[in-house]
């Protein structure tokens, strides 16, 4: 089963900004949260796109 | 052997050279393979056959035969159906899809050159019969220049400007020129777009050509010929590199972005300027008749 434009994953450095039903990645650094989106987009076949400084989510196509 | 011996083997050689002459392998790739065209080949010197035969047989009065003609003309309503068939099961696997209004086209193409061969057989073996070689091998030649002429729609060229724009980001958002692409959140990815990724702006000459460019399959196809013709810096996993083709909602401008392999900014500009444009996006509002209240329906 794949979730087309639904947000898969979020990864954030600031855990305040986000709650809800997507897994939630809170991360240290800007470079920690880069490595793991980039991971993840490769794991999940999804974009990784930034909504703000410090939160990114995936999001397949 | 009879008097229609050889005016029917003209016509089929005729018919069967003209599908030969329509039937290239270009950069579309299409078709690559030997039992591709076999069957092109194969449906060919059928068309040519038919078209043949229908001369000696209204000739002899045999007019029940004709009527096999609009029987035959149903089964090359089949290739279209197998090619559309063949492609779609094919560009499911393809880096950059064709989309389904590039693939309708294709498939119209093959099926109307079908009956331009029969078309051309049926003029050659008439002249044949009626005059003598010389004004069949005159009918064959404009035969043959008619279809060639029939085979050739417009290019993107035609009704549009192409211009090339260096794509830049705004925050995670990636332009071309004023147009808005996608949101790439990796700077890495965005490093990576902006060292492979070129843009190119179409301007529509018209109004017509503006609905003809907005139109989701064209633009897909103008996507697919590129990637085709100068190579996708692209994987399966890496869906962020991906080329796309938005529009200016406020002009009907469409901004492309593309990942080519070969980095030459002239040739990626001349195979946009040759992407065919399909039939079926053709739009033209232009065309119609406008009733004015008073007036007498003046063209708009």
């Amino acid at each position: 089963m794949t979730h087309e434009k639904m947000i898969l994953a979020v990864i954030t450095i600031n855990g305040e900004a986000v709650a809800g039903g997507a897994p939630i990645f809170v991360c240290r650094t800007k470079e920690e949260m880069e490595r793991i989106a980039a991971n993840l987009e490769a794991i999940l076949d999804g974009i990784a796109h930034e909504l703000s400084d410090g939160l990114l989510v995936i999001v397949k196509h | 052997m009879n008097e229609y011996t050889f005016p029917i083997l003209y016509g089929v050689a005729v018919g069967v050279l003209t599908r030969l002459y329509l039937l290239r392998t270009d950069y579309r790739q299409y078709p690559t393979y030997l039992h591709g065209r076999t069957i092109h080949i194969a449906l060919g010197a059928i068309a040519a056959g038919l078209g043949t035969v229908a001369v000696p047989a209204i000739m002899e009065k045999e007019f029940a035969a004709i009527t096999f003609l609009a029987l035959a003309a149903s089964q090359f309503r089949d290739v279209r159906n197998m090619e559309r068939n063949t492609l779609n099961e094919l560009d499911q696997y393809e880096l950059v899809p064709r989309g389904k209004t590039y693939i309708e086209g294709i498939a119209i193409v093959f099926e109307g050159r079908n009956y331009l061969v029969i078309f051309v057989s049926f003029l050659s073996t008439l002249f044949y019969l009626v005059w003598n070689v010389w004004a069949a091998l005159a009918a064959s030649a404009i035969g043959m220049m008619v279809a060639r002429r029939f085979m050739s729609g417009s290019r993107l060229k035609d009704i549009a400007d192409v211009k090339y724009v260096k794509p830049h980001f705004e925050g995670a958002g990636l332009y071309v020129d004023n147009i808005y692409i996608m949101n790439i959140g990796l700077p890495a990815r965005r490093e990576e777009i902006l060292r492979y990724g070129m843009g190119f702006i179409l301007t529509p000459k018209n109004f017509n050509a503006r609905t003809t460019i907005a139109n989701l399959g064209q633009r897909q196809a103008i996507l697919h010929d590129v990637s085709t013709a100068l190579g996708i810096y692209r994987d399966s996993g890496t869906p962020a590199l991906v080329p796309l083709a938005k529009r200016d909602l406020n002009d009907g401008r469409v901004g492309i972005f593309i990942l080519p392999q070969v980095e030459d900014i002239e040739k990626a500009k001349a195979v946009i300027e040759n992407v065919p444009v399909l039939e079926s996006a053709i739009r033209m509002p232009g065309e119609r008749r406008w009733k004015r209240r008073g007036g007498s329906g003046d063209d708009a």
